[in-house]
């Protein structure tokens, strides 16, 4: 059976390997950017973090506006006490050419294997190939030591990583890359390690997070993810609620609103008095744009409290109104701080 | 007392819309008009607008067939899209005065796939080919297989259509939910050629493919790469691909060609793109490189429906207006009506500010894209998941 209690400050605390997911477009870079980066600003010491990307969209090189990232391990951001977050775009087929040299020192075969399309075909075809490839590069860093070995008594690469995962819709099959591949490939190193990598991802080392908008489908998904992730024995860490407006309206103005109750005479008077032209096609309109937002409104509590039944803690970011860039990502990670504060995850 | 001459929409930006109206009704009166493709980036209301546009086509006094990938919940509910059976079904509650009928259905990839082995391949063939697990992942999850199964659906409900006499005469399709709108039309054909790329066929013939080449040296590299393959994948996974790529070969006789020519489906006449996006830069830039492409490959477009517009209902008065009139009456600490029509004002402001940028993008898409069609859909203050809602979509698609 899944653990589906939600976690603790204990859980965040034991976490390494964060996994962000969310139906497409909702925010899995930008929260995956901001993420890395709060977890790199902790004031304790300061932080290394691995920051990866998985589909090759360079998403994470628009959001931090830096040349595109490559299978190299770069630097693309510094945190104030010292912090920094290193980016990498995982790409299946070098993933795959790097273990076929480290483990069957292969001079001319590597070259024919590319040359036939073999890598191609290993990357492309077998979805639970390319995933265990993929994965496994985070496996790999996650192991790592700062002296490049993988054992021994040298501190760890990295403080933590955080992976711009793929969507909702394919992050179950995703990360349950050992029943994947053990249909296809049944023995050989792809096999064993597929089975290092479900114990990484099973262990209290990988939280997996999931972006949503305060809107139906992206809602839906989510619930339906926590339920597979679960069913998958994953652990499910936060929800990110992204791109929260706040409303303008007072909810007393906002119950009258919706119920067509908002005074007109006096709002008309209101504003003859403060030197507008009171049309009453302008005050309808008003009145209308109010309606609508109370509508637009209810629809996102409703949203929202259908999140706040899965007991998971919420972390809300505001829709920032001019949009994401390398700056605006910074003040999110500053919500974001303040947030898991808030929620109880971190003091 | 100063009265406000100022508009929410200034006279320049007025002028600049200069965009060809899409005629929405004009293309359903068309019988010309055969097959509707809604594309665009993901999210943007192609689902909701492909169901918006069949029920008004079918109002409209059409025999319309929607092919829905992936509707909300609600909505699929809403067209009586609870069986899952793949085959279109009757919706009901909507005007038949006209005489139109409306069907609909989801696409079932996995289903579609299956249905195509079992009509082409002899029952103990079509039985190894769906039990071999190489095809199960194919079939399931590889990136395109969804886009490959909604043409070929596309491809069989177009060939019911057109043996009936008296059945579909307009097919309506929504696409699947890829980032990239080019997807749709681009995976196919990477499917087709990935199956029959070099690969494959030196495992399912390594004689045949090494071909001229000189056999010996050639032979020898096919030997060091399978068995490099069976050394890192074990195998079991090469036989499980010899014999699925064995079988789809007699099955299909090559799997670029059914590709190509369900893209020749989308070329012919009888068919139009209807590219959905969002007021938001990301959306307009994808529905700018679909329709630059649609061009290129001289494929049908009808135009471009900007979803999900800002309303803006007291259009006379400007954002700063609105502002500074709000922060006056705050400053003075007036009654409880003077500060919920501060609030007006306020929200005003930034629904208008918020309408202006959309308004902006729009017209940036239209500068570069003169002739492309447009109509601008208003966000509803609900989602769109009855026949209620849908018509008002239909409403709007139909223009002001
Ligand atoms: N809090 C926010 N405020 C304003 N804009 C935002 C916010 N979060 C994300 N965005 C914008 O929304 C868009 C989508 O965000 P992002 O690229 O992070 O989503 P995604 O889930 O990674 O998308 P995809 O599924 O395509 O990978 C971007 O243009 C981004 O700048
Ligand atoms: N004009 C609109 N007004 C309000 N909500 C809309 C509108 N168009 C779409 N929606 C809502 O947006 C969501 C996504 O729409 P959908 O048609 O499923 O997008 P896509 O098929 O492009 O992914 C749905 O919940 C739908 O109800
Ligand atoms: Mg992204
Ligand atoms: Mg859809």
């Amino acid at each position: 059976m899944s653990d589906a209690r939600a976690i603790d400050a204990a859980d965040w605390q034991r976490a390494r390997l964060h996994v962000v997911t969310g139906k497409g477009g909702t925010g899995k870079t930008t929260v995956a950017s901001a993420l890395a980066l709060a977890l790199a600003s902790a004031t304790d010491s300061p932080k290394r973090v691995l920051l990866a990307e998985v589909e090759g969209r360079q998403g994470l090189s628009q959001t931090f506006d830096v040349p595109p990232l490559g299978t190299e391990e770069t630097r693309i951001a510094r945190t104030k006490p010292g912090g920094e977050i290193v980016g990498l775009s995982v790409d299946a087929k070098a993933a795959l050419l790097e273990y076929l040299q480290l483990f069957y020192k292969l001079g001319r075969a590597g070259k024919l294997l590319e040359k036939f399309g073999a890598i191609d075909f290993a990357t492309t075809i077998a979805p639970g190939v390319r995933d265990v490839l993929v994965i496994g590069k985070l496996y790999e860093a996650n192991r790592r030591r700062k002296d490049g070995r993988h054992r021994g008594a040298s501190p760890a690469a990295y403080d933590a990583i955080v992976m711009d995962a793929p969507p909702t819709g394919r992050i179950g099959r995703f990360l349950s890359v050992n029943s994947e591949v053990a249909d296809l490939a049944r023995v050989g190193p792809i096999h064993s390690q597929a089975e290092s990598i479900t114990d990484l991802l099973e262990s209290e080392q990988t939280l997996v997070h999931i972006v949503t908008l305060l809107e139906e489908m992206p809602v839906q998904e989510t619930i339906e993810a926590i339920r597979e992730l679960r069913a998958k024995d994953l652990r499910v860490g936060i929800v990110f609620v992204n791109m929260v407006r706040d409303p303008l309206l007072d909810d007393v103005a906002l119950e009258q609103a919706r119920n067509g109750r908002l005074h007109k005479a006096s709002i008309s008077g209101q504003l003859a008095d403060a030197g507008v032209k009171a049309s009453p096609e302008l005050v309808d309109g008003l009145l209308q744009e109010a309606y609508d937002h109370a509508h637009r409104v209810d629809l996102e509590s409703e949203q929202l409290a259908l999140l706040e039944e899965t007991g998971l803690p919420l972390v809300l970011l505001p829709a920032l109104p001019e949009g994401v860039d390398s700056g605006s990502v910074r003040e999110l990670a500053d919500i974001l701080l303040d947030e898991l504060e808030e929620v109880g995850l971190t003091r | 007392m100063t009265q406000t001459k100022e508009t929410a929409h200034p006279a320049h930006v007025r002028a600049a819309q200069a965009a060809p109206h899409l005629d929405i009704d004009g293309m359903i009166a068309d019988r010309g008009v055969e097959v509707v493709v809604c594309c665009g980036a993901g999210g943007v209301g192609k689902t909701t607008t492909a169901a918006a546009l069949g029920l008004r086509a079918a109002e409209a006094g059409r025999r319309v067939v929607v092919l829905t990938i992936d509707p909300a919940r609600r909505l699929a509910q809403a067209l009586g899209l609870s069986e899952l059976d793949n085959t279109p079904r009757p919706v009901s509650g909507f005007d038949t005065a006209a005489g139109g009928s409306l069907d609909a259905m989801m696409l079932d990839m996995k289903r579609t796939f299956d249905e195509v082995v079992l009509a082409h391949a002899d029952p103990g063939k079509a039985e190894q080919i769906l039990a071999n697990p190489f095809y199960q992942a194919v079939s399931s999850s590889f990136a395109g297989t969804q886009e490959y199964m909604a043409m070929e659906k596309l491809g069989q409900l177009k060939a019911a259509a057109d043996s009936a006499p008296d059945g579909w005469d307009l097919i309506i399709v929504d696409t699947p939910p890829s980032r990239s709108a080019l997807d749709f039309l681009d995976a196919p054909n990477r499917l087709g050629s990935f199956l029959d790329g070099r690969f494959i066929r030196l495992l399912s013939a390594p004689a045949k493919a090494s071909g001229r080449a000189g056999v010996k040296v050639f032979g020898l590299g096919v030997q060091l790469v399978s068995s490099t393959m069976t050394k890192i994948l074990g195998g079991q996974f090469l036989s499980d691909v010899q014999t699925f790529v064995a079988a789809l070969d007699t099955m299909f006789g090559g799997f670029r060609e059914r590709a190509d020519q369900t893209y020749r489906l989308l070329s012919r006449e009888g068919t139009s793109f209807l590219v959905v996006a969002a007021p938001e830069r990301d959306a307009l830039r994808e529905a700018s490189y679909f329709v630059d492409r649609l061009q290129a490959d001289r494929m049908p477009l009808s135009g471009l429906v900007v979803n999900r517009m800002g309303r803006v209902s007291a259009g006379a008065l400007t954002p700063s207006r609105a502002l500074a009139v709000a922060e006056a009456l705050e400053d003075s600490g007036g009654p409880k009506s003077a500060e919920n029509a501060a609030g007006l004002l306020r929200l005003h402001a930034a629904v208008v500010t918020i309408a202006q940028r959309q308004r902006e993008l729009a017209e940036r898409f239209s500068r570069s894209h003169p002739d492309v069609p447009v109509v601008q859909v208003p966000a509803l203050n609900r989602d769109v998941h009855d026949l209620d809602s849908l018509r008002e979509v239909g409403n709007a698609l139909a223009g002001p």
